[in-house]
């Protein structure tokens, strides 16, 4: 169970990671993702915190941040699986390896598992084209995925 | 001098299980009371062997040994490889190491040799001369080289840099911007990375050129979130170059003043285009603008922009150092100077290879790629990225040139290739090149947000065999719209995978009647 801080905790530290940034010329996207990395997503009552401060709409914050693919509405859970989707691990056998991995965690895309212990997104290019399939583990990079690796992966996000 | 082992903290060796291996080499050089020196380099790009460890030793120069696995490690000290001892990873000096020593780097000179993260090595190394020359010359007369040399816009689009430059300069205004595009979001393209995470002071001193040259004082790197390794290395490199005083009010001890920030982007593929970069920096959704007003004119924050690739600004330095003619001499045609090719996907020696202009697919795939992974044959390559055509092996003569690609209907786009072996589903392909599209149109204009949907659709519909040739017919109709009515190059370019696939490798968009009629 995750445990969800406060509305009022959520604009005090909202408002800190905001004053901190809001000098920056654009300060919106690492405003957000200084958000993103307090709180492991967006919660809805930072916007109108960020709205205040910066002196726009809430529905333009709610815009900025629902057009990127990072931030997220809800946390993720504790292991964060990137898999790379695109042309070059395509031609590995990328396909292949999604149907393993989403069997073996028994999730989907865009799906957390029941007990909260990973969450497995598709990732469109992760710059490891030249060892392909590539996936990414809590900002770690793994690169040339086969059968062995989907089970260390496995094992490690289950331990 | 104690000895120096390179061990590459590049993200395609770490994928590889580089941090393995300098953690056994610690080990084992702990255990045996060794006292040496282990450099996290840039990679070489020769990622079929990484980890490649390097040892500097003292008579034979720089050894290689790889691919190096940690269990490799200690046979690795007991054959004595501190001093370039024989192994079965070993592979001679890195030099001569075929697939590395048929390049020409420019740009990629120090990746992978150097400490990226010691602007001494970068010094010694060739490293800020390009710069040096920039402050004491008019900033025309940077300008001018630029132009000069034919660098084009590395980032796909090939618009002559120089020409953008000038734009800038000659635009009035109270402050102008240089904008790095880091946003590398191309499939099959790693060489922004590489640089990055390899040599990142050549990017800052091509942008701190750039802002000489056209009287900007600010830059951005807005650099992709999937590359936690490259704004890492970017982060440390800014915070040493403002310390040198290669940053700051006096560029190097010059009047210029010039300072730059990294900035991360948030997973928007479209953000590699530039005018939705531009606002998402400026805190917005990433949605594309209209042009004109061009960036250089009206960019970020509505000030005269140079917004270029981070290969087209790594590239100044050199062009810089070494002067336009010099630069101007590598490659063919209007395509000038050298072009690292990024070989991916199903091939047998995938990386970074630096070429002058020129060069035909076939030599890339087949002498240098060596192939398939699979050992299976080549059925097609897709150069350029999600936007780029896919080749069959009858186009295989086509020169490595901007031009020459744009006559057979495909681009270079940002110089990678992925090959796929005679396994690849063709529509399977060209249906995936409409889905992307989709999944990451910024939805402002109708072609690209609704086409692409429909366009999954038709293909979708061609795959059930109803009524192929005539959906093959509205796909072709829809390219063309996709084609010439979108606003930027997501919509305008994804019919390139699309109509290259229908029409090179048509056998792929028939549907096997006899499954059909067994139902």
């Amino acid at each position: 169970m995750i445990m969800q801080p406060a509305s009022t905790e959520i604009a005090s530290r909202t408002a800190a990671i905001v004053q901190e940034l809001k000098g920056l010329e654009g300060p919106l996207l690492p405003i957000l993702h200084g958000i993103q990395e307090e709180f492991g997503h967006v919660p809805q009552d930072a916007l109108p915190v960020i709205a205040e401060a910066l002196n726009i709409s809430k529905a333009e914050v709610h815009g900025v941040v629902t057009f990127y693919h990072d931030y997220r509405s809800r946390p993720a859970g504790r292991h964060v699986l990137k898999l790379c989707q695109a042309e070059a691990c395509q031609s590995m056998g990328s396909d292949a390896i999604a149907a393993k991995l989403k069997q073996l965690l028994g999730i989907g895309f865009h799906e957390t598992a029941r007990d909260g212990s990973v969450t497995l997104e598709p990732v469109y290019c992760l710059g490891l084209c030249a060892c392909a399939p590539s996936a990414m583990l809590d900002g770690e990079v793994i690169g040339r995925l086969d059968d062995e690796k989907l089970d260390e992966i496995v094992a490690e996000v289950r331990s | 001098m104690i000895p120096r082992i390179f061990v590459p903290g590049d993200s395609g060796a770490l994928a590889l299980g580089a941090e393995k291996v300098a953690k056994a080499i610690e080990k084992e050089l702990a255990d045996r009371g060794i006292e040496a020196k282990i450099v996290r380099n840039g990679s070489r790009g020769a990622y079929f062997l990484e980890p490649m460890v390097e040892v500097a030793t003292a008579d034979k120069g720089r050894v290689a040994y790889g691919p190096v696995k940690p269990s490799d490690v200690k046979g690795l000290f007991d054959s004595g490889f501190l001093t370039g001892g024989h192994h079965k990873r070993w592979l001679g000096a890195p030099d001569k190491i075929p697939f590395l020593a048929r390049q020409t780097r420019l740009t990629f000179a120090r990746c992978g040799v150097i400490n990226p993260l010691s602007l001494d090595h970068y010094k010694a190394h060739g490293g800020l001369k390009g710069l040096q020359n920039a402050v004491a010359m008019a900033p025309a007369e940077i300008v001018k080289q630029v132009t000069e040399s034919g660098l084009r816009g590395r980032g796909g689009a090939g618009f002559p840099t120089g020409i953008k430059w000038k734009t800038v300069l000659d635009t009035t205004a109270d402050k102008k911007y240089i904008v790095c595009n880091a946003d590398e979001g191309d499939s099959a393209t790693f060489a922004d990375r590489m640089i990055m995470e390899g040599d990142p002071f050549v990017l800052i001193e091509g942008m701190a050129i750039a802002g000489v040259a056209t009287g900007a004082t600010k830059g951005f790197v807005y650099i992709r979130s999937e590359y936690p390794h490259a704004v890492a290395i970017m982060q440390k490199a800014v915070e040493i170059a403002r310390k040198a005083g290669l940053l700051g009010v006096n560029v190097l001890g010059s009047p210029n003043a010039f300072d730059m920030e990294i900035r991360v982007g948030a997973g928007a593929y479209v953000c590699g285009e530039e005018t939705s970069l531009l606002n998402s920096l400026e805190g917005k959704r990433g949605v594309v603008r209209a042009k004109p007003p061009l960036p250089a004119i009206q960019g970020l924050f509505g000030k005269p922009t140079v917004i270029n690739n981070v290969i087209s600004l790594a590239s100044v330095p050199v062009i810089m150092d070494k002067g336009a003619a010099f630069y101007k001499d590598f490659g063919m045609g209007r395509s000038r100077g050298t072009i690292p090719i990024q070989i991916a996907g199903n091939v047998r020696y995938g990386g970074l290879f630096e070429a002058a202009f020129g060069m035909t697919l076939g030599e890339i795939v087949d002498d240098i790629g060596g192939g398939t992974a699979t050992g299976r044959p080549v059925k097609a390559v897709q150069v350029g990225g999600p936007l780029g055509a896919y080749f069959p092996r009858s186009l295989f003569d086509t020169p490595f040139d901007y031009e020459a690609f744009a006559a057979k209907d495909g681009l270079i786009g940002h110089a990678g290739i992925t090959v796929f072996d005679d396994t690849a589903d063709m529509l399977k392909q060209a249906r995936f090149a409409m889905e992307f599209c989709a999944i990451e149109s910024c939805g402002k204009c109708t072609p690209c947000r609704i086409g692409s949907t429909r366009g999954v659709e038709t293909i979708d519909k061609i795959a059930r065999g109803i009524e192929p040739d005539k959906q093959i017919e509205l796909v072709t109709d829809l390219c063309n719209t996709m084609k010439f009515g979108s606003l930027c190059a997501l919509g305008g370019f994804t019919p390139y995978p699309v109509m290259s696939a229908i029409n090179h490798f048509r056998e792929d968009f028939k549907p096997a009647p006899v499954a059909e009629a067994a139902e």
